[in-house]
């Protein structure tokens, strides 16, 4: 079994709420397009996507509604609500201020090197 | 979103959780399902891609639990180990039981002593902005905190500018005529604004208005609530009655509140204005008040001591016939009030913190053992998805509950203590200790009970949680627990048992110390013999009274009457009784002796010719007094051995004279004899010269019979106080009492007895639960060591070398804890300072008792699981495993 990628504390949440501005996602889809979009390398442990959502529909950055799907299954589809998309804003500006941070001091240590 | 929103969302999932659940189950499962369907399609076989799909997905069960954590409230999960935690108790009724009665021994002790501590030393005074207000005296080195005289009261009054008031006080008795007879009832002369600087307003009636207590104005009192309610059945018209108060027609003018106490005079019925009328009070070196003084804003005690220390100085100057030597001292009133009772709970409080330690060493210790006993359980939740913090938690709900349960049952303790120890004071104590009224669970003992329960909470979470298998989970698991006792337990628990016995050691010697102490006390050389003496105190009116020829001729007739009485041995009378105190001292001069000023301050007493007999004290030279040692006669004195060896050091004092600082032909009195030491002072206090005056030449309106009896002295008090109104009906009888009994409850013997029987009790306590502990450890030390034993006993060890290699291990804890506690003692015994009473702090003998039986009762506490070491068979031990 490989070594999965962990993810950096906090990014869940933001990735959820960016893949769900593509449009109402199941948690499923979601996960799948979370694995797609990073080229197989994020493969989280899917299941802490539910408790991950639980927190963002608590916050109202979500909110969910059962659907049914072609092959007629019933499925919780969350659709990103306006305030989960100015959360995402700050969770991205905060994130890029961290990575940008960290590759300055990767940089550095490169040169030194 | 807001925490209201967050927390209505909380509520309603409350009302929803079976389809909270059932959705989030349905919803995971149906992702599981998609996983593994795509395993499927990538050709993987059916149960391969079952577990391949599991393991992408997670743990389930864990996973939902993280969801139920996200939305519910903390307290569902809280329930959850609460139940669980009190069926783990109940599993195990022994272990409970043990750790909630230690608890509430430790707790309980604690709560009451702090009770009392809260009563007396936290909130003593129920005034008005009681820390502003200052017990102000004057000074002399012997008494620190003498009486203040009215004339420089006045001085004091006019000149300072740190007081917002100053007012004074000053003990009383009054003499009323009721329908029983004559009664002594007691009272405070208080100068008028003194109620108003309390911040004591009457419920009835008015306050003395400013300079009602001048000579010019007629007398008004004030009744305490109580003596409303009892004297007078609450009637409203009391108000602007006449009443005689020692034949002094005196109005009443108001009735204080029923929480009103005043502690210096805790009995006082009436509260009268001290109009300056009595000859002391025109003599400024007459010192017979208490000063009381509000502090202005923003001014110190400092500051204040300072001021008045430089007016004292200022005074000195003026008047150095009358001031000298006279200094001032300004501290709290409640320090002033509470004083003696002070150190005492300072120890006592520390007793109980050390018994409540050792309470809880004992309960982490037998948690640390169920924590080692349930390493297995807790790895087999661990592998089953709790998290290592939901396991933490089980630990701390666990502790919290056995708190809980252990703090209630505390509270229970201390409430049946504080009634108890509340009615072991004495009534004559309790009159002094007003404030110990408001005992009981205050706001402050609860905040403290919460702190203790807390922190013992935390002890007990901390403990165990610190066996919590972390990176040994699955080699805990593949054991089976069953490995040999681990080392870092053992150390942990052994230590804890080391500070137990010590902790033992040191209540243990505390205890023996106070005790001998109050041996001691209670049997120094009192210079006389107490048994078979009855007491009573007569206090004669002012009026019928006034002459001195009176007086003397009432008790010449009185003492006559009473020596005819069947059973009476013999009698005499003194103006203060023995194991009093140094006080109502005399500043005396001796002719001849050269005088600089200074103050030479004796014990003063008048008394009758036959007191020295009746207490059957003896003569060392010269003469005792006589029947004609009367008016007609040169006045004469009985000294004492400690005033001869302190003024006529290698010389007979047999007819040299003293007088008083002026040397005034009439002040003048001749030396005839010389008695050996009476007790005049309390217990511990050191004994001081004194002088005996003929009470018939020096007759006072208040005096103490004592009556050497035949039968037991109890028997004879009612004939005696019988005697003294058959003689004259309006004379005052009080304080009926045997001369032992009143030694028994003197307030020196009453504090070193409650302390050594308080300490005694924490101690036993400490010395049980330590024994408990240390035979608890070794015993959980042998049955974690079996497997080891059986294969040293399999190799060819002798039974013996077993026992002794446990005793070895016991000793060594024992030996480690009894040292450290020695030291400890020595150090704690020298912070008891005041309470230990011809005992130093390292005293050999009760060290040595207290190491003794802390040796024996190891080694017996070990005895046991040593043997049980000893005959371990070991072929069934190495069977076990």
């Amino acid at each position: 079994m490989s070594r999965k990628a962990d993810l950096m504390p906090g990014t869940l949440d933001m990735m959820i709420l960016k893949t769900l501005t593509r449009g109402p996602l199941h948690g499923y889809a979601i996960a799948q397009s979370i694995r797609q979009m990073s080229d197989e390398v994020l493969t989280v442990e899917e299941g802490s996507l539910y408790p991950a959502l639980q927190r963002l529909l608590l916050e109202a950055w979500v909110k969910a509604e059962w659907k049914r799907t072609p092959s007629n299954r019933r499925v919780r589809v969350y659709t990103l609500t306006v305030a989960g998309r100015k959360q995402l804003g700050v969770e991205l500006s905060r994130f890029e201020q961290m990575v940008a941070a960290i590759g300055r001091v990767m940089r550095d240590v490169e040169v030194e090197g | 979103m807001s925490a209201a929103g967050r927390w209505m969302n909380r509520l309603l999932f409350l009302f929803r959780r079976s389809r909270f659940e059932a959705e989030l189950r349905e919803e995971m499962e149906f992702h599981r399902e998609q996983i593994e369907e795509e395993f499927r399609s990538d050709g993987t076989a059916g149960s391969e891609a079952h577990r391949r799909a599991a393991i992408q997905f997670g743990n389930t069960t864990r996973l939902r639990e993280r969801s139920h954590d996200v939305v519910a409230f903390r307290w569902e999960t809280v329930v959850q180990d609460v139940r669980y935690a009190v069926r783990q108790m109940t599993h195990s009724p022994g272990f409970a039981i043990t750790a909630i009665l230690m608890l509430a021994l430790g707790i309980g002790a604690s709560v009451t002593i702090f009770a009392f501590v809260d009563a007396a030393l936290l909130k003593p005074l129920p005034y008005q902005q009681p820390d502003r207000l200052m017990d102000v005296t004057e000074s002399l080195a012997l008494f620190p905190r003498g009486n203040l005289s009215y004339q420089d009261y006045l001085d004091w009054k006019r000149l300072n500018t740190v007081f917002t008031s100053l007012e004074i006080y000053t003990g009383s008795g009054y003499l009323l005529q009721t329908p029983e007879g004559t009664e002594a009832v007691p009272g405070v002369r208080v100068s008028a604004g003194f109620f108003r600087t309390l911040g004591v307003t009457p419920v009835e009636g008015r306050d003395f208005r400013p300079a009602e207590d001048a000579v010019s104005e007629a007398p008004v009192g004030l009744l305490s609530y109580a003596t409303w309610q009892k004297r007078f059945g609450g009637r409203k018209d009391v108000i602007g009655r006449t009443l005689k108060l020692s034949g002094v027609p005196t109005t009443i003018v108001g009735v204080l509140p029923p929480d009103f106490q005043f502690a210096p005079r805790g009995t006082a019925e009436f509260f009268t204005t001290a109009q300056p009328t009595n000859g002391c009070e025109k003599r400024r070196s007459c010192h017979n008040l208490y000063g009381i003084g509000r502090l202005k804003d923003g001014v110190t005690v400092a500051a204040a001591l300072a001021e008045m220390k430089g007016i004292a100085q200022q005074l000195e100057r003026q008047y150095p016939d009358s001031n000298r030597g006279q200094g001032a001292s300004v501290m709290p009133l409640a320090r002033a009030i509470t004083g003696d009772v002070r150190p005492i709970l300072f120890v006592l409080l520390g007793g109980a913190a050390l018994l409540l330690l050792i309470a809880c060493v004992n309960v982490s210790n037998l948690l640390l053992v169920r924590a080692e006993k349930r390493r297995q359980e807790m790895a087999v939740r661990g592998a089953l998805g709790a998290s290592r913090v939901r396991l933490a938690r089980q630990y701390v709900t666990e502790g919290l509950v056995l708190v809980l349960v252990g703090t209630a049952a505390g509270i229970a303790v201390a409430t049946v203590m504080m009634r108890v120890l509340h009615a072991m004071i004495s009534k004559q104590m309790l009159a002094g200790m007003p404030y110990l009224q408001g005992m009981g669970l205050t706001s402050h003992v609860w905040g403290f009970t919460v702190t203790v329960a807390l922190l013992a909470a935390g002890l007990f979470s901390i403990a165990p949680i610190l066996r919590l298998p972390v990176a040994a989970l699955r080699q805990s698991l593949s054991d089976g627990g069953r490995s040999g006792g681990s080392t870092f337990w053992r150390r942990l628990g052994a230590n804890l048992v080391i500070v137990e016995v010590a902790i033992a050691v040191v209540l243990l010697s505390g205890a023996g110390l106070l005790s001998k102490s109050l041996w001691k006390m209670l049997h120094i050389d009192l210079g006389f013999e107490s048994d078979h003496i009855a007491t009573l105190s007569v206090d004669l009116s002012e009026r019928g009274f006034e002459k001195d020829i009176q007086r003397a001729q009432f008790a010449q007739s009185l003492l006559d009457r009473i020596q005819s009485l069947p059973g009476v041995q013999s009698v005499g009378l003194t103006t203060t009784l023995p194991v009093s105190c140094n006080c109502n001292t005399d500043w005396v001069r001796f002719v001849g002796k050269p005088y600089n000023g200074i103050h030479n301050e004796v014990n003063n007493r008048e008394v009758s010719a036959a007191f020295f007999q009746t207490l059957r004290a003896k003569l060392v030279r010269g003469r005792l007094f006589t029947q004609s040692d009367d008016a007609t006669h040169p006045k004469v004195v009985l000294v004492n051995e400690s005033l001869a060896k302190k003024y006529f050091p290698g010389e007979d004092p047999i007819g040299k004279k003293i007088g008083d600082t002026e040397l005034t032909p009439n002040s003048l009195r001749e030396i005839v004899g010389v008695v050996s030491d009476i007790k005049d002072s309390a217990l511990d206090a050191e004994e001081w010269p004194a002088e005996y005056e003929a009470f018939a030449q020096d007759p006072s309106h208040y005096f103490s019979l004592l009556v050497r009896t035949s039968p037991r002295p109890e028997s004879m008090l009612p004939a005696l106080s019988a005697a003294v109104r058959a003689l004259n009906p309006e004379v005052g009888v009080e304080d009926q009492t045997t001369l032992e009994q009143r030694i028994h409850d003197s307030p020196s013997a009453w504090l070193h007895r409650s302390a050594a029987w308080l300490m005694g009790g924490f101690a036993g306590i400490a010395f049980l639960l330590s024994m408990i502990g240390l035979y608890g450890t070794i015993s959980y030390s042998v049955s974690q060591r079996k497997r080891e034993i059986g294969v040293r006993m399999a190799l060819g060890a002798q039974r013996a070398t077993i026992h002794n290699m446990i005793l070895r291990e016991a000793g060594r804890l024992s030996c480690f804890g009894i040292v450290a506690g020695v030291g400890c003692s020595i150090a704690a015994a020298s912070l008891m300072g005041s309470l230990l009473f011809g005992v130093r702090a390292w005293d050999v003998a009760t060290l040595a008792a207290v190491v003794v039986l802390l040796a024996a009762a190891s080694l017996l506490a070990c005895y046991l699981p040593s043997r049980r070491a000893a005959t371990v068979n070991p072929v069934e031990a190495l069977r076990a495993e």
